[in-house]
């Protein structure tokens, strides 16, 4: 149960967002490991940025 | 025996289906339950999902589960990511699913329960589902390439500009018509103005929050929004009954209008971490929650549909918009049935997070099955009203006139019994002065939601319900309408940049304040003769929004239908051929009636006629006299811009059909764009964790 509900945690995380810094971070550490990662809040501000350059919603 | 108890179950279902589908066709005078709609529509998703889409993923597509995807290949830890399919799925649908599919089965409710509800069901098995799920499929295909681009590589130039400027054109008719929407709603409410008000700043406390408060802290912020979102609704209701704040928030239609005009402007300049994104958010939380509330609600109480199978107005004489049922449901209802636009969200933005090519079903027919089942709902929210509250909250008064009396009494001879009481004492329940002509569908699905929820989780509650549900309908209106003008605004940047690359730059501010002020000035003017128009913008603007939109998925179909005959798939070319040719027949019967007919209230050209003929006779009174010949210019404007549209779809269909038949003669065609198969690598339980 208690697993159950870490897994559901971890998915509402993702899906907002939430954990999108961590998962830089791992990202960062198997590919680039050369290079100090962006700090928490360049990162968050690159990453919005991003985001919202395409279309995102519909009717 | 397992096998066979496989067998029975589905054989169980399709007669169910079956069973639940001909008993709300076949119903006539009788009331009758929503649970035989939510057991209808279950059981054709179920049906559908099960065995067409997944014939069309294994043998019309042939997805391949050891092929590796975009998002595998090109993985960089920022858009292209391998992700699990549960949270692909989840931004998959939060991105279509927009107020579309609640307004359009709202409007589509004049013709009675059954055409919309046949459209939504099988409109979207055999249409939409189709067309989100093989775009995908393409694009994931392509390194997830948006689909103008596959239209330019595998169509050629002419099919690449239509693409692009039928999005164009869309987005400025999709925002001009929301925002009507949401005029209508706020139009002399200033509980609803209010409340609508404060989702800018709230939208801008979570965003600088995520920003620069508690960085990256998506979720602390969003659930402070949601419950400031929460408090204003309450709020507004405390505005609205003090005397002196209450006249703040009081307005006419057009003052409201350029207030949404000069909203929707600064949201195009200002940066987006501050309005978009923290708008973005709120809008995601409250739609999913309030959809889930909705469904949760209708499934305990069960209401009874009020509303005829069949109204009198399938013979093209509704009050809400005129036009036979033949084509004009199909115009109405785009999305939750087939929605053009999708193709926009499957095509570049979902493919670069698809981890496995095999779970293209779930996302691409799975998340448009979802969004037909939100359509569903709303058909339900609407023909729970009593038929003559329906009407007589969606008809506008240059339909059933002024007074209130007038209204009820047009509205009673046509069978639709309703009175001045019964509607003082619903507006009076739900907090406003009046419901009489709030045309547009969010008021009236408001109404719908009040009362279900009302009944279901406390009768005393219903003014609050009511503007909950405004709230939630404008919240994501206003985030489209946002989200659509900054679009148009890169877009509009890309193509001036051809011909002064200066003007290309995101971010040289004198482009980015031309180029927002001319998208603004685009949907604004639309807006504009929307909120003037005495029969109610949106007997004009709506079936210009579906003609357009059924334009787009037109051409989607016609990208798919060209890659599927030159993929050597010609004998499956029909699964995208069939809703192309159904598409292209509802949207040029439907342009051929808004630009030939001679129905004043279809036509676009017989209307400024007339029109031009009464100012000329010196008929109409001296006020209307001043705006008429503007009137007149803004129909005849519609009539030549739907004459650009079906245009438009008919070089795009003719332009698929050369490629095609060229290559079926042997000519030489553009090549496929296929990028090449790569074995995938990703280890199963590292996605799906």
């Amino acid at each position: 149960m208690l697993s159950k509900l870490k897994a559901f945690w971890r998915m509402v995380r993702r899906l907002s967002g939430d954990d999108a810094y961590e998962r830089y971070l791992q990202h960062h550490a198997e590919y680039h490991q050369t290079g100090t990662p962006l700090s928490k809040e360049a990162f968050f501000k690159q990453w919005q940025d991003e985001k919202w350059s395409g279309i995102k919603r519909c009717c | 025996m397992n096998n066979l108890l496989k067998n029975s179950i589905w054989v169980l279902v399709a007669g169910l289906g079956a069973a639940a589908v001909g008993g709300i066709a076949l119903n006539r005078g009788e009331s009758i339950n929503t649970l035989w709609f939510v057991t209808a529509a279950l059981c054709v998703y179920a049906i559908a999902y099960r065995f067409y889409a997944a014939w069309i993923a294994a043998t019309v597509l042939a997805v391949d589960e050891t092929r590796a995807t975009p998002a595998e290949r090109l993985d960089n830890g920022r858009d292209f990511v391998p992700t699990n399919k549960w949270i692909v799925f989840g931004h998959h649908f939060a991105a279509i699913a927009g107020p579309g599919p609640l307004v359009g089965p709202t409007l589509a409710a004049q013709f009675g329960y059954l055409p919309g509800t046949l459209w939504i069901l099988f409109g979207a098995v055999l249409g939409g589902c189709v067309q989100d799920m093989v775009t995908l499929f393409l694009s994931t295909r392509r390194d997830a390439k948006s689909l103008g681009q596959m239209a330019r590589d595998e169509l050629g130039a002419l099919g690449g500009t239509a693409a692009l400027i039928g999005t164009f054109a869309i987005m400025i008719i999709l925002i001009a018509v929301l925002g009507l929407v949401v005029v209508n709603a706020m139009k002399h409410s200033p509980w609803a103005t209010a409340t609508v008000s404060a989702t800018i700043p709230i939208a801008m406390i979570v965003g600088l929050y995520m920003r620069s408060f508690r960085p990256g802290q998506v979720l602390e912020a969003s659930a402070l929004g949601v419950v400031l979102l929460l408090l204003s609704v309450a709020g507004g209701g405390w505005i609205d009954h003090n005397p002196t704040l209450r006249t703040w928030f009081d307005h006419e239609g057009l003052t409201l209008a350029w207030w949404v005009m000069a909203y929707g402007f600064a949201a195009a300049i200002l940066p987006v971490w501050l309005l978009l994104a923290p708008r973005d958010y709120l809008s995601t939380y409250v739609k999913l929650g309030t959809i889930t509330l909705l469904a949760v609600a209708i499934i305990m109480l069960q209401p009874t549909v009020k509303m005829p199978a069949l109204t009198q107005f399938i013979d093209g004489t509704g009050p809400i918009f005129g036009g036979k049922l033949f084509p004009f449901v199909f115009i109405t209802i785009a999305c939750g049935a087939i929605s053009g636009f999708h193709a926009l969200i499957a095509s570049g933005t979902t493919p670069k997070l698809l981890s496995n090519e095999r779970d293209i079903r779930m996302i691409g027919y799975g998340g448009m099955l979802l969004e037909s089942f939100v359509a569903i709902m709303a058909m339900m929210a609407a023909t729970v009203l009593d038929p003559g509250v329906f009407f007589a909250i969606n008809s506008p008064a240059g339909v059933v006139g002024k007074e209130a009396i007038d209204a009820v009494a047009k509205i009673s001879s046509w069978g639709f019994p309703v009175t001045v009481d019964q509607m003082q004492l619903l507006a009076n329940q739900m907090g406003e002065a009046t419901l009489f002509a709030r045309t547009g569908g969010a008021p009236s699905l408001a109404v719908g939601m009040a009362s279900i929820f009302g009944s279901a989780f406390g009768e005393s509650m219903l003014a609050l319900w009511y503007h909950f549900a405004i709230m939630f309908e404008a919240i994501f209106i206003l985030t489209t309408l946002d989200a659509g003008t900054r679009v148009g605004r890169f877009m509009l940047q890309d193509m001036l940049g051809n011909i002064w690359p200066k003007m290309a730059e995101t971010s040289w501010m004198p482009s980015v304040v031309l180029t927002s002020g001319l998208v603004v000035a685009g949907w604004g003017y639309f807006l504009y003769i929307g909120v003037i128009d005495p029969n109610g913008g949106v007997n004009i603007l709506w079936p210009l929004f579906g003609i357009a939109n059924q334009m787009l998925a037109a051409i989607a179909l016609c990208v798919a239908t060209g890659i599927l005959i030159k993929s050597d798939k010609l004998k499956y070319a029909w699964v995208t051929g069939l809703p192309l040719t159904w598409l292209v027949t509802i949207t040029s019967a439907a342009a051929w009636e808004k630009i030939a007919s001679d129905n004043i209230r279809i036509g676009f050209f017989s209307a400024a006629n007339d029109l031009a003929d009464k100012l000329a006779a010196g008929a109409l009174p001296p006020e209307k006299a001043a705006v008429t010949p503007q009137l007149i210019f803004n129909l005849h404007l519609d009539g030549w811009l739907t004459l650009f549209f079906v245009v438009l779809l008919w070089l795009i269909v003719f332009d698929m059909l050369r490629v095609c038949s060229r290559y079926l003669a042997g000519k030489p065609v553009l090549p496929l764009t296929e990028s090449p198969h790569t074995q995938s690598r990703l280890v199963e339980d590292w996605v799906r964790d």
